[in-house]
């Protein structure tokens, strides 16, 4: 050992020294009670301000001219068109990106294919776009001056302004939202239990229904109730290829903004604190999957790690 | 007497860590506690650190009573078995780090601070790595560093809590011999968590046997070696302590 | 023992390597799926642009309107998301960190912009911020003005981008290890400084993906901002509401230009974004 140091005396001009004062000794590494209550108070604050007032606001505007007024409102024939509609399109989407998502992990996690990250990355495009240029580019196909658009007047179809094109318009923009959930966790699961599945005698479709789903199911219900709240309540793109025609084409947030510029508050209010109710309910049914799709895979990397020697 | 513990107690809900556990340390001294796991050793340790707060009890470093003293105040350098290094900062940084908290009017200069830095790092044998990180080094390489950043602030008390238990075998014998050198040369008073009671015999002056949140037994390995009323402590110790006697003596004398 | 058939691969499809059954017919059909879903739909966009031309695009992409939109937008959109970095990461440390009553709910309420349509936060915040609303009416004697101003443009983003700051901090911080700040407390750091120069600089990954990703979402913008900004080219009118503006007028080619410009201005951010996360990764990995 080549230097020597003699702790006492100071080196280098630097004395040893305790602190002048002493801090109040706290727990060992937090912050004083004043300050941790200070911080709890500002974030709650900050939460009620953005997101706390607002959704008051909603139920407050519905109720404004008292309960009746309210039901009155959502009995309103155009309203309820445009409830049905919303179900509707959720439920042709929804089902739709449920079967792209399983077949994309599929193919990604269980085929092992190559350049995988491309077709994760095309999935995920949809996140990155704004809904007004996603109803755009489905504007620029079968509008009348789209690639299609003389080729479906001659053949007298119409897609543009009508609920097909709703239909398609959602579907692009909730595209990601299961395949996401889905693909990180098979990936986590591996392909070994299907392939002993295999060397068993099962079919494909045994192997899937049999192995993988049970596996899966939470992160798959997780997918589906982010993908549903998204489909329900999508705005931007559906606005431009809906041409807004009330009682055909208008879905309960269309249907919303038609309210508002009408001044009519209570129904457009009325008609929020539906989706605003599913919101809640979304946020419930996100917060209890969390746990079980958080727990499982948790729990396959804990298996994992275990395994290795 | 540098650290004094006086019937401390401590539990974690119904788990009694410690049992009114008295026990001191002389300047200069190295002890070891040794035990198996769940014995109480490590709460120990982070008691005497500030980093666990006592049921009951007082604990006296260099005389004065801690309890009003936080972690950063009682002087004493801790080192953490998964080496806690600050991974976002270099080598240098790290040790360097006590330095440059401290407050305006106790801080010293940058150039002293570099000096004092590379004084430490040439201690622990690691003077041309300081602009690394510590994702770049191998496991015992950054347990010196931590070593290093730990003395930096001038400790009274050494705290190590099993410094070595993360690293291969050939690194740790390595690191426990090099680590008695660093004691002789610094001479700072030291408490050695360890798990591994041929480590505990080969480089403390005294052993502290831990057992069910007591101390069991206390004193130097050759003590130790020539047995134990205790029939838990004649198992746990009888290869270890007879061997690393010898060895002891064969090195350091 | 059976001879198992040879097998053959279609050509057509990419090489599939996999005992598993079913992949080349997954594969088949997710490809299908995107390309008419996603990748058609998209290159429209650039078709599009061609056919107008150079000058065309550029005439159409840089009109004072279009400049004035563009700025608004990204200046918004930044102020949104340092806003949510700020105050999300205090949001994230209090809900790892902290214990209190009425936690779990706060936790949930972090995901309503998620959860909640665009159009419905769009009625409701600019009725909260209008003159005669709860929050307008208290700003007004103060002569603030929210609704149909910037700020209320800035307001709606900063609620649609909140909770991608909080979710990508708050798993970094629950693993962080307790020891590093155990270490800088037995080296003297008080506790800011140890928030400072410990725990902050591992956060930051995490930070710079969280306000990227809100200012992504921020910049696209529409249901829950048409409401609130009033609309008034030069003014208050972003990127997407002058979109949808041209779309009404059936003005296409300008649309298209538009949504050109302000897709490569995302790009180039989030690349940028990326490089930066990359980077204070690899120091705190």
């Amino acid at each position: 050992m080549s230097t020597t140091i003699a702790p006492p005396a100071p080196r280098h001009g630097i004395p040893p020294g305790p602190r002048t004062k002493p801090r109040a000794a706290a727990a060992a590494t937090g912050e004083s009670a004043g300050a941790r209550w200070v911080l709890i108070a500002v974030a709650l604050a900050y939460l009620f301000l953005f997101l706390g007032l607002p959704l008051f606001v909603v139920f407050q505007e519905a109720f404004k001219k008292g309960v009746t007024a309210y039901f009155t409102a959502l009995k309103e024939p155009d309203l309820l068109y445009a409830l049905k509609l919303t179900l509707i399109v959720a439920g042709i989407a929804v089902p739709l990106n449920v079967l792209f998502g399983l077949s994309a992990a599929w193919a990604i996690t269980k085929g092992k294919v190559r350049g995988h990250a491309l077709l994760v990355a095309l999935a995920d495009l949809p996140l990155a776009v704004s809904p007004v240029i996603a109803g755009l580019t489905f504007m620029l196909l079968f509008g009348m001056q789209g690639w299609f658009g003389p080729w479906l007047k001659a053949h007298d179809i119409q897609i543009a302004f009508t609920v097909t094109a709703v239909v398609l318009a959602t579907i692009f923009v909730t595209l990601p939202f299961v395949a996401r959930e889905l693909i990180p966790l098979m990936e986590e699961q591996g392909v070994t239990e299907e392939e002993a599945a295999v060397t068993l005698g099962a079919s494909g479709w045994q192997i899937f229904r049999r192995v993988t789903l049970p596996n899966i199911r939470w992160g798959l219900l997780y997918g589906v109730v982010l993908c549903n709240a998204r489909a329900m309540g999508e705005f931007g793109a559906v606005s431009v290829v809906s041409g807004r025609i009330r009682g055909q084409t208008t879905t309960l947030p269309l249907h919303i903004e038609i309210l508002y510029n009408e001044y009519d508050f209570t129904a457009a209010f009325a008609a929020s604190s539906l989706l605003a109710m599913l919101a809640v309910v979304t946020l419930a049914a996100k917060h209890l999957l969390e746990r079980s799709h958080h727990a499982a895979r948790a729990r396959i990397i804990q298996e994992q790690q275990e395994r290795q020697p | 007497m540098s650290v004094e513990l006086d019937r401390v107690s401590k539990q974690f809900g119904e788990f009694t860590a410690l049992d009114q556990v008295s026990f001191a340390v002389g300047e200069g001294e190295l002890v070891a506690l040794v035990g198996p796991s769940g014995s109480g050793k490590s709460t120990l340790l982070r008691v005497v650190a500030g980093l666990e707060r006592q049921d009951a009890g007082t604990v006296r470093i260099h005389g004065e009573d801690a309890a009003p003293l936080g972690p950063g105040d009682r002087r004493i350098g801790f080192v953490f078995q998964h080496y806690a290094l600050f991974r976002h900062m270099t080598v240098f940084e790290n040790v360097a780090f006590g330095l440059r908290v401290r407050p305006r009017r106790e801080r010293p200069s940058g150039s002293d601070i570099k000096a004092a830095v590379k004084d430490l790092l040439a201690l622990v044998e690691l003077d041309t790595l300081g602009a690394r990180y510590p994702s770049e080094l191998s496991g015992g390489q950054q347990q010196r560093v931590a070593l290093a950043r730990a003395l930096a602030v001038q400790p009274r008390v050494l705290l190590l809590d099993e410094p070595f238990g993360a690293l291969d075998a050939r690194v740790r014998k390595q690191l426990r011999q090099w680590l008695r050198r660093l004691h002789d040369e610094v001479q700072v008073t030291t408490i050695l968590v360890t798990h591994d009671s041929e480590e505990a015999c080969e480089v403390a002056d005294r052993v502290a046997v831990m057992h069910d949140a007591r101390i069991a037994q206390i004193g130097t390995a050759a003590e130790l070696a020539r047995g134990s009323a205790n029939p838990f402590l004649e198992s746990f110790l009888a290869e270890n302590t007879r061997k690393s006697a010898a060895v002891k003596k064969i090195n350091y004398h | 023992m059976s001879v198992l058939p040879a097998r053959r691969v279609a050509p057509a499809l990419p090489r599939v390597r996999s005992v598993l059954p079913g992949v080349r017919l997954t594969l088949g059909f997710t490809l299908a799926y995107l390309l008419v879903l996603v990748v058609i739909p998209l290159s429209t966009l650039f078709v599009r642009s061609a056919r107008l031309g150079w000058t065309g695009f550029l005439e159409a992409a840089t009109s004072d309107r279009a400049i004035a939109a563009y700025r608004l937008s990204v200046g918004a959109s930044v102020t949104a998301a340092l806003v949510n970095g700020v105050f999300g990461l205090l949001v994230a440390w209090v809900l790892t960190r902290y214990r209190f009553p009425g936690k779990s709910i706060a936790d949930a309420l972090v995901d309503l912009p998620f959860a909640l349509p665009t159009a419905v936060a769009g009625v409701a915040l600019t009725t909260l911020y209008a003159q005669n609303g709860l929050i307008g009416a208290l700003l007004a004697p103060h002569g603030i003005k929210v609704a149909f101003t910037p700020l209320g443009i800035t307001v709606a983003l900063t609620f649609i981008g909140l909770p991608f700051v909080v979710r990508s901090v708050q798993p970094v911080l629950e693993t962080l290890p307790k020891e590093i700040e155990e270490a800088a407390a037995t080296l003297g750091a008080d506790r800011w400084q140890t928030f400072r120069r410990v725990i902050l600089p591992a956060l930051t990954p995490a930070l710079v993906a969280g306000v990227s990703l809100s200012f992504a979402r921020a910049i696209g913008e529409y249901g829950s901002v048409v409401f609130i900004s009033g609309n008034m080219p030069g003014f208050t009118e972003i990127a997407p509401l002058l979109i949808m503006s041209k779309l009404e007028q059936y003005d296409y080619g300008g649309a298209t230009a538009i949504a050109v410009v302000m897709l490569l201005l995302s790009a180039v951010i989030l690349i940028g974004a990326g490089l930066l996360q990359r980077r204070a990764a690899k120091r705190a990995a």
